[in-house]
């Protein structure tokens, strides 16, 4: 009913082997990427962009980065609110420091800064596993917190370890309002999924996965352990970085090390796991679960308690958006460990089967 | 079965969604919205809370008294938990509110960072009456920040200050040792640049000790005092961190007499639990301590709490954090006042007007004590140029069991601070790419 396949021959290697071989997967996402790119910035207001949409695409690639660590390499990490850090202060640094710097050069220097220090940090890998390498990525995190709160080269000296930027502007577009912002950081929100897309088919992507599954087994048919762990560290560090960097460029403009904190890390790494480990649309979820329910909540509860005449108080509302999130975690978790990416998969393979689905 | 449900409970959601974002937005011409952006729970409610009582009482009070000239105060509280994310979205949801905000105070150094990009662009002042960026006293850079009635670099001037007039002239402070201990966060590094000036004019010795966020693991902090055993000791703390350190304080040995708090370390949730072992303990306060016997806190308990109508315990009310929101609330509210005597009385005024307004407070003794603030607070003026209006601080100690007044007025020194002030906000203008504000945009 809603996939009729009848029909649909693949007739080339090609045309089996795209990105969503199923054609109306394939229009789904162009509309929805239209749609993001078109009919939102005419329709929201500056609220809904400035508090909900852009936190959410810029968490979103940051937690693509990780996924790309975690959910396909297997690589545990607890440092990826470090290298968003090392992405927007090494960005900040390139801004600054050398002149005519562009900021959008700056920004992908930025994530180049921190791919590189994502391949120093990612060494440990090759010799400790699973739960002992978070311990090991720890080390980012507290090494990167204590390098920009106490090495005032990294700030420029500011008095308060606090560095801003001005409005940023991209072959002549001055991005300053938040409809800019908002399209700006959906572009590359595109570029980078559509790129990570093509490297976990490719065989970059593969090898990683392989890592995962079984590294002995990987390494028996060839792979190399070093190339594939370290290429996932650096391009989940790239990824993380450019997330850091559009973080304090676009989303905050100005900016402390408290920003990167460790609550960060947790909190990607659970936008990944609550989303879908292994999957990139996981990531998306992930962050909306993240980023907008807590908001939404908030939001909601007084209206319900307004449906009742109760009048609630801001700290029962915050209490009770604690305990309703943490049950939602839990609830997501036993109905489908997999996460959101995988209850979404299941969801579409019955409408496929729709009206008989088993 | 499953994905039914869940489809259900998506669609629930999303009518609940749909309710949230029609709900009209009531909007009457002589009413004058503020938001409240509070934090009543996580780890620095216990002093988020009396403030936000204050604030909101001063504003009920406002009203009680007839309004501004008529136009009545009206408020909405968003819960930021001293989170600065959180905070932003706070921001961005009361903004535009009943016709929009009028001016915003964030009681958080982060939120205002976060704030000080946005003011400019939506035209909304940022109140931050005692802490925020102290460079932002600059009016011709910061254009839309008001660090009204004192800044840290005021504040740690003041404790210098103290200190020389205690060893008796600034020479004797040639070697002496002070260790700042301080919130590892914007706000607790934001005195650093004053006391190394100092340090340097008069030769003392400066040791800065961080203390990770919340506060409350402080063990190694202390140990290094007992090894270095600092003449003074400076609290740059926050929440929970302020009674911890008292309490390391106390059992490291480490005399309360010689530990100085600034006044946001300097109220009752700080000491209370530690109780006599606090004794001794000093801090700033900024013009106004415990006010139980003011007038104004007098008339809150008469005309809100006696009818109930009162935002917090009765207990509270005087208390110092209390009395800094009453006062943060009554400086806008005196914006306001301000505003309208040159763009209408009795009138609702914009963001951009409510500046003026804040540029142009002229608060003399004798209006201070109409409004209660006799004895409580010195007169306030401020200028496009001088954001602060005010640099005057006193010191109090803490007796075990409230606190007392045991200095005399202190003014921060110009002469110290406008050059760091001056520098400080210039090289923010050159990175934002700012142009200073001449004295004719001043007149606008």
């Amino acid at each position: 009913m809603f996939y009729r396949e009848n029909g649909q021959f693949k007739t080339s290697y090609k045309s089996d082997q795209q990105i969503f071989p199923i054609p109306q997967d394939r229009w789904a996402i162009v509309a929805i990427v239209a749609l993001a790119f078109f009919a939102v910035p005419m329709m929201v207001d500056e609220y809904l962009f400035r508090a909900i949409l852009i936190p959410f695409l810029i968490l979103s690639l940051a937690a693509l980065g990780v996924n790309i660590l975690v959910g396909y390499c297997g690589q545990i990490t607890l440092g990826a609110g470090a290298f968003m850090a090392v992405g927007a202060y090494a960005a900040y640094n390139f801004l600054i420091r050398v002149s005519g710097m562009p900021a959008l050069g700056a920004i992908l220097l930025g994530g180049l800064t921190a791919a590189a220090v994502g391949i120093v940090f990612g060494i440990p890998s090759l010799r400790v596993r699973g739960l002992y390498l978070a311990v090991a990525t720890l080390a980012a995190q507290f090494f990167w917190d204590w390098a920009f709160l106490r090495v005032k080269w990294f700030t420029n000296d500011a008095s308060s370890g606090s560095v801003s930027v001005a409005d940023i502007s991209v072959f002549g577009w001055t991005i300053d309002s938040p409809s800019d912002k908002y399209l700006f950081c959906l572009g590359i929100l595109v570029i980078f999924s559509l790129m990570a897309k093509n490297m976990v088919r490719g065989s970059i992507g593969r090898q990683w996965m392989a890592i995962r599954d079984m590294d002995v087994a990987a390494t028996v048919i060839g792979i190399r352990p070093m190339y594939a762990k370290l290429t996932a560290f650096a391009v989940s560090s790239f990824y993380v970085g450019v997330a850091g960097a559009l973080w304090g460029f676009v989303h905050l403009g100005s900016w402390e090390p408290a920003a990167f904190s460790i609550d960060r890390s947790f909190q990607l790494l659970f936008m990944v796991i609550i989303g879908g480990m292994g999957a990139i649309a996981g990531s998306f979820f992930g962050a909306a679960f993240i980023v907008i329910l807590p908001i939404f909540l908030n939001q909601l509860l007084p209206v319900i308690g307004g449906w009742f005449g109760l009048e609630v108080s801001i700290a029962l509302v915050s209490h009770v958006e604690i305990m309703i999130f943490g049950a939602l975690i839990a609830f997501f978790l036993i109905v489908e460990p997999h996460g959101i990416a995988r209850l979404w998969s299941t969801g579409r393979e019955k409408l496929r089967l729709w009206p008989f689905p088993h | 079965m499953k994905l039914r449900k869940l489809a259900v409970a998506a669609s629930v959601a999303a009518i609940g969604l749909s309710a949230l974002f029609t709900t009209p937005a009531a909007f009457a011409a002589e009413e004058q919205f503020f938001p409240v952006l509070a934090y009543r729970t996580g780890a620095y409610a216990p002093n988020g809370t009396p403030w936000a009582n204050g604030f909101v009482d001063y504003m009920k009070l406002t009203n009680a008294r007839g309004g501004v000239n008529g136009v009545k105060m009206i408020w909405e509280e968003c819960e930021t938990g001293y989170a600065t994310d959180r905070g932003v979205e706070c921001y961005e949801r009361l903004k535009g509110k009943h016709g929009g905000a009028t001016a915003v105070q964030p009681l958080s150094t982060g939120i205002t960072f976060a704030l000080t990009e946005k003011a400019p662009v939506d035209k909304i002042p940022v109140i931050t009456a005692g802490y925020g960026r102290s460079e932002s006293q600059d009016g011709s850079v910061f254009g839309w920040n008001f660090p009204l009635v004192g800044t840290y670099w005021m504040g740690a001037d003041v404790l210098v200050q103290h200190l020389a007039k205690k060893e008796g002239g600034f020479d004797k402070l040639k070697g002496k040792k002070i260790a700042l201990v301080y919130h590892d966060s914007p706000y607790g590094k934001e005195p650093i640049a004053l006391l190394q000036e100092r340090a340097k004019m008069h030769g003392f010795d400066l040791s800065l000790l961080p203390v990770a966020h919340p506060g409350v693991e402080q063990k190694a902090t202390w140990l290094q005092i007992r090894q270095n055993k600092p003449d003074y000791v400076f609290l740059w703390g926050w929440g929970v961190m302020n009674s911890t350190s008292i309490k390391e304080a106390q059992a490291t040995g480490y005399p309360r007499e010689k530990m100085y708090g600034v006044w946001w370390s300097g109220a009752e949730p700080d000491v209370k639990d530690v109780g006599d072992g606090a004794k001794g303990y000093n801090a700033l306060a900024m013009q106004h301590g415990a006010e139980p016997n003011a007038k104004v806190v007098k008339e809150i308990l008469e005309k809100l709490h006696a009818k109930g109508q009162g935002t917090g315990p009765k207990e509270e009310v005087g208390q110092v954090l209390y009395m800094r929101g009453v006062i943060s609330s009554m400086l806008q509210v005196e914006g306001v006042r301000a505003a309208q005597g040159r763009y209408g009385k009795g009138k609702r005024i914009t963001g951009e007007q409510m500046r003026w307004g804040l540029e142009n407070i002229n608060l003399d003794q004798k209006t201070l004590d109409s409004l209660g603030f006799a004895g409580v607070m010195r007169p306030v003026q401020t200028s496009c140029l001088d954001h602060m209006g005010s640099a005057w601080a006193r010191i109090h100690t803490w007796d075990g069991k409230k606190w007392n007044f045991t200095s005399d007025w202190y003014q921060g020194d110009e002469k110290v601070l406008r050059p760091l002030v001056i520098s400080t906000a210039g090289r923010y203008a050159e990175e934002k790419k700012i142009k200073r504000r001449t004295a004719d945009d001043c007149k606008k």
